[in-house]
C-alpha cells in the first residue's frame, strides 16, 4: 500500500542548527497515527512540513507516492492536506458560518449565500454533537466551542489527510468523546490522520500506529498494543520516570501568609487561607470555581475585599506592586498572553520584574550574567540568548517564565497550572522546581486542573467550589476520591478547613 | 542578520542620500546659513517627535502636541506681557514666561495622560479632543487674532532662536541635547525597558509588577514638558502665536517617528531613528525650496510618498525575521 503523505529522510536546519534529523513517517489511508515527544522534540516542525508551512532542508515529501513540494499552507490543503492549529485560526467578529466558509464562500451570483453557508455549517455541526448555533460570532464562544468550530471548518475542506495538534487540549470531557468518535469516523471513512497530543491514554486510546521523537530523530514506532503509556513516557524521554514527584516533608511553622474573608465580587466568596514557610500549598478545583481570581486577588492583580497578613503583618494590597513589595510572586496560567513578552530576547524577559536589581543604568553584563545562571538553573534550551522568547518551546517558556518569577526572590509565590502543555519529561523537571522552592523556605500554592500533580506536590489542598473554599485535605487523606467529592460538592467525610 | 541591518540603516541611507542630491542640485545647500536654517527648524517637531517616540513606544498616541504648542505659546506670551509692567523688561521676566510654557506642558500632557490611564478612554479619542480644545482657547485667547510679545522683550528674547554657539543656534544644541538623553533613557534605563514592554504585551507588564498606568502617564507628561520646550524656542523666532500656530505639527512628529523605525503599534521605540525621520522631513523640504524640480507646493505630496514607503519597509522586515 502506498502511503497518502509521506516524509522521506527528512532534515530541516534553521540556521546552522538542525532540528530534524532523517525523519521517515507514512500516514497510510484509514489510520490514526500518533506522534508523540517531549517539547522541542520536532513535533511541530514536522505538522509544519507535511502542512506546507515549512519546507524541507533535506529529504522529500511524498503525496501518493510522488515528489510533492507544497509552497504554502493553502497549496497543501488544496491537495487535500489540512492542518488545525493548535492557536486557533478563527475571526473572533464573523460568524462560526462565515469562519467555516472563510475563503470559500458558498455564492448565489454575486450575493454571499448566507442561508445555504448556514445550512450546512449546522449540519457540519451537528455531525460533531455540539449545540452551537452557526450565526454565533466566535467571540462569544468558549474555549472548547472554538476547537470544535475550528474541527468543523477542516471537516468542510472534505480532506484526505487531516494532521491535529493537541485537538483536546481544551476539549472538556463531553466533547473529547464527540471528537474521538469524529475521529472513528473519519479513519473509516478512509482518512489519513496524524495528531499530536501530550495525553498518552488519548493515543492509546486512538492511534493505530505510534511514532515516538526524541531530539529530532524517530526513536521508537509501534503498532496499536505494543506500547503502554508508561513505556511511551519511557521512550519520550529515554529513561524510567519512576519517581516523577519529589519527596515532600519540608514544612515549617513559620506562617508566611494568611488570608482571610477574601472576596473578588461576583467570583471569590469568604476565602480563607494560610500558608507556612517550605510548604507547597494545593488549590484544586472545577474550572471556574474561582482559583485563578483567589491567586490574581492576592497577587493586586483583581480588586478585592479581604484581609491579607504577609510575613506576619497584615498590608493592602492593591497592586501587582504592593504584592512584589510584601514578596508575593504570581506566575500566570497564561504564558503567552500575561507571562512573556513572546517579541523580545529572553535576557529582557526574564528580568523585566527585577529591573530594579540592575541598577538606573541597566547593567547589561549583569543582565547576561543573570540569564546565563537562570539558563543553567532552570534548564532553558535555547539556540540563543538572543532570540525571541516566542521561538522557544512551550516547556522553555515555562521554565523562562519560572526563573522570571524567581528573579525578585520573592518568598510567596503563587503558581498557577505549572504545566500547561508540557511533555511529561519537562514536567518532572518543574515539580523539582516547585518542591526546590519549598525547600529553600518559601511557601508555595500550586494551582493545578491535573489531579495527580497537585497531589503529588502538595502538603496540603485546599479544594474549591462555586468560588467558596469548600474543604482542606491533608496528608494521608489525600486523595482522588475526598478531592472530586469537594469539587463537587457532594459533601466530604473530610472535616471542613 | 545582514538583512535586517539593512533595515535598521535604511532611514539613515535615505538620509544621507538626500544630503548628497541637495549638495549636488544646488552648491548654496551645503551653506552653514542653509544648514543651521534646516537643523533649528527640525528642532521644534524634534524635541516633540522624541517624547512621541515615548508615547507611541508605550502604545499610545498624541494627536493634540500641535495645538498644545500654540496654546503654550499664547499663556506665555500674555504672562510675560502681563509680568512685565511688574517684574521689568529683563531675563526674570522671560524665564517667568519660559516657566509657564514648561508647566504647563506638563500639566497639559499629563491631562492627556491621566484620561488615557485612569478614566481608560482611548488615547486617539482623548488627544482628539484635547486637540480640539487647546486650538480653540488660544483663538480665543487671541480674539481670533494674535498675541505679539511685548517689543522690549521680543529684542530680548530673540537671541535664544538666532543666537548660539557660532552657526550652531540653541534649539540645535538642545535639540542635540534632548536626542542624546532620549536615546540613552530609551536604551539604558528601566524607564525605556518598561515603556517598551508595556508596548509589547501591557498585561504581560502588568502581570510582571510594572507600574503600566504610571509608566503611561509619564510618557504623556513628558511629552507635554517637550512640547513645553519647543515652544521656548519658538516664540523668540516670530514673537507672537495665533490660532493658526503649530498647525499639523503632531502629523509631523508622528510621521518623523514612523520613518524612523518605531513600531506605530508600540513595543519597539527607536529614538535616533526618529531624529533622522526628522532630518528626512526637513531636508525634503528644504531642497524642494533650493532647486526647481520639483514644485515646493509638491511638498506634502514626496512626505506622504516617504511615510507610505518607511512602513511598507517596516513590515518586509518583520516578515524575514519571522521566517
Amino acid at each position: 500500500m502506498t502511503a497518502v503523505l509521506a516524509l522521506d529522510a527528512v532534515t530541516k536546519s534553521f540556521g546552522p542548527v538542525e532540528v530534524l534529523h532523517g525523519v521517515d513517517l507514512a500516514l497510510n489511508a484509514g489510520e490514526v497515527h500518533a506522534l508523540i515527544g517531549e517539547n522541542g522534540a520536532g513535533k511541530s516542525t514536522i505538522m509544519k512540513i507535511l502542512g506546507g508551512y515549512l519546507a524541507p532542508t533535506g529529504g522529500q515529501v511524498l503525496l501518493d507516492g510522488r515528489p510533492a513540494a507544497f509552497r504554502s499552507g493553502p497549496d497543501a490543503e488544496a491537495a487535500g492536506i489540512v492542518v488545525i492549529h493548535q492557536e486557533f485560526n478563527l475571526v473572533p467578529d464573523l460568524t462560526v458560518a462565515g469562519n467555516i466558509f472563510l475563503g470559500r464562500e458558498l455564492t448565489r451570483g454575486l450575493r454571499l449565500d448566507h442561508a445555504a453557508m448556514r445550512a450546512a455549517a449546522g449540519e457540519l455541526l451537528a455531525r460533531l454533537d455540539t449545540a452551537i448555533r452557526p450565526d454565533a460570532l466566535i467571540r462569544d464562544l468558549s474555549v472548547p466551542d472554538r476547537q470544535m468550530v475550528e474541527i468543523a471548518k477542516a471537516l468542510s475542506r472534505r480532506a484526505r489527510v487531516l494532521i491535529m495538534d493537541e485537538p483536546s487540549a481544551a476539549l472538556t470531557h463531553r466533547e473529547v468523546e464527540a471528537l474521538y468518535a469524529q475521529v472513528d469516523r473519519l479513519r473509516a471513512e478512509g482518512v489519513a490522520l496524524l495528531f499530536c497530543s501530550h495525553r498518552l491514554d488519548e493515543v492509546a486510546r486512538l492511534a493505530d500506529r505510534v511514532t515516538v521523537l526524541r531530539d529530532g530523530a524517530v526513536v521508537r514506532r509501534a503498532l496499536r498494543g505494543e506500547l503502554t503509556e508508561d513505556g511511551m513516557a519511557t521512550a519520550m524521554v529515554g529513561r524510567e520516570l519512576s519517581d516523577i514527584f519529589p519527596p515532600k516533608d519540608t514544612a515549617t511553622a513559620e506562617e508566611l501568609l494568611r488570608v482571610e474573608a477574601l472576596s473578588v465580587p461576583g467570583i471569590v466568596h469568604d476565602a480563607a487561607l494560610t500558608l507556612r514557610r517550605g510548604e507547597v500549598l494545593g488549590i484544586a478545583g472545577l474550572v471556574g470555581s474561582g482559583r485563578t481570581e483567589l491567586a490574581e486577588a492576592i497577587a493586586g492583580l483583581r480588586p478585592a475585599t479581604g484581609r491579607i497578613s504577609a510575613r506576619g503583618r497584615e498590608t493592602p494590597i492593591r497592586t501587582p506592586q504592593d504584592a512584589a513589595a510584601h514578596g508575593i510572586a504570581y506566575l500566570t496560567e497564561d504564558r503567552k498572553e500575561a507571562g512573556l513578552l513572546l517579541d523580545k530576547p529572553l535576557a529582557e524577559n526574564l528580568t523585566l520584574s527585577a529591573l530594579d536589581r540592575l541598577g538606573f543604568r541597566i547593567d547589561r553584563a549583569n543582565e547576561s550574567r543573570l540569564m546565563a545562571q537562570a539558563t543553567r538553573d532552570f534548564d532553558i534550551r535555547a539556540a540563543s540568548p538572543a532570540m525571541p522568547a516566542g521561538a522557544l518551546s512551550g516547556g522553555n517558556q515555562q521554565k523562562l517564565l519560572l526563573a522570571k518569577t524567581m528573579l525578585p526572590e520573592p518568598e510567596i509565590v503563587l503558581i498557577d497550572e505549572p504545566t500547561r502543555g508540557i511533555d511529561v519529561g519537562t514536567k518532572q523537571q518543574i515539580y523539582r522546581f516547585v518542591r526546590e522552592l519549598a525547600r529553600a523556605g518559601k511557601g508555595v500554592v500550586v494551582i493545578s486542573s491535573e489531579l495527580p500533580e497537585v497531589m503529588g506536590l502538595s502538603d496540603r489542598i485546599l479544594v474549591m467550589r462555586q468560588g467558596r473554599i469548600a474543604g482542606e485535605v491533608a496528608g494521608e487523606a489525600i486523595t482522588e476520591e475526598a478531592i472530586v467529592r469537594l469539587a463537587m460538592g457532594l459533601g466530604a467525610e473530610v472535616e471542613s478547613a | 542578520m545582514k538583512r535586517i541591518d539593512l533595515h535598521l540603516l535604511g532611514p539613515l541611507i535615505a538620509l544621507v542620500g538626500l544630503f548628497i542630491l541637495g549638495a549636488l542640485l544646488n552648491p548654496a545647500f551645503l551653506a552653514p546659513a542653509n544648514l543651521s536654517n534646516v537643523l533649528a527648524r527640525s528642532a521644534f517637531i524634534g524635541l516633540i517627535a522624541v517624547g512621541m517616540t515615548f508615547v507611541i513606544t508605550q502604545g499610545g498616541l498624541d494627536l493634540s502636541v500641535g495645538s498644545m504648542a500654540a496654546f503654550l505659546a499664547g499663556i506665555a506670551i500674555m504672562a510675560m506681557n502681563a509680568l512685565a509692567p511688574i517684574t521689568g523688561v529683563n531675563w526674570g521676566t522671560v524665564l517667568l514666561g519660559m516657566g509657564v510654557a514648561l508647566v504647563g506642558g506638563l500639566l497639559a500632557g499629563a491631562v492627556n495622560g491621566a484620561l488615557v490611564t485612569k478614566a481608560r478612554i482611548e488615547p486617539f479619542i482623548v488627544t482628539l479632543g484635547t486637540m480640539g480644545i487647546f486650538r480653540s482657547l488660544v483663538t480665543w485667547l487671541a480674539d481670533g487674532g494674535t498675541l505679539s510679545l511685548d517689543s522690549g522683550l521680543r529684542a530680548l528674547y530673540r537671541p535664544v532662536y538666532f543666537g548660539g554657539i557660532g552657526w550652531i543656534t540653541w534649539p540645535i544644541i538642545v535639540f542635540a541635547i534632548v536626542a542624546v538623553i532620549g536615546e540613552w533613557t530609551m536604551r539604558h534605563t528601566r524607564f525605556g525597558r518598561h515603556v517598551e514592554a508595556i508596548g509589547s504585551n501591557d498585561r504581560v507588564a502588568r502581570y510582571s509588577a510594572v507600574d503600566v498606568e504610571r509608566v503611561r502617564l509619564l510618557t504623556y507628561a513628558l511629552l507635554g514638558a517637550l512640547v513645553g520646550l519647543a515652544t521656548i524656542l519658538y516664540v523668540p523666532r516670530l514673537g507672537s502665536a495665533s490660532g493658526s500656530t503649530g498647525v499639523l505639527w503632531e502629523l509631523e512628529a508622528i510621521a518623523a517617528v514612523i520613518i524612523g523605525g518605531t513600531a506605530l503599534k508600540g513595543g519597539r521605540g527607536r529614538v535616533w531613528g526618529t531624529v533622522v525621520g526628522v532630518l528626512i522631513l526637513s531636508l525634503i523640504d528644504n531642497i524642494l525650496n533650493l532647486t526647481d524640480l520639483v514644485s515646493p507646493y509638491l511638498n506634502g505630496a514626496i512626505q506622504g510618498v516617504i511615510i507610505v514607503l518607511a512602513v511598507v519597509l517596516q513590515r518586509e522586515k518583520r516578515t524575514a525575521d519571522e521566517r
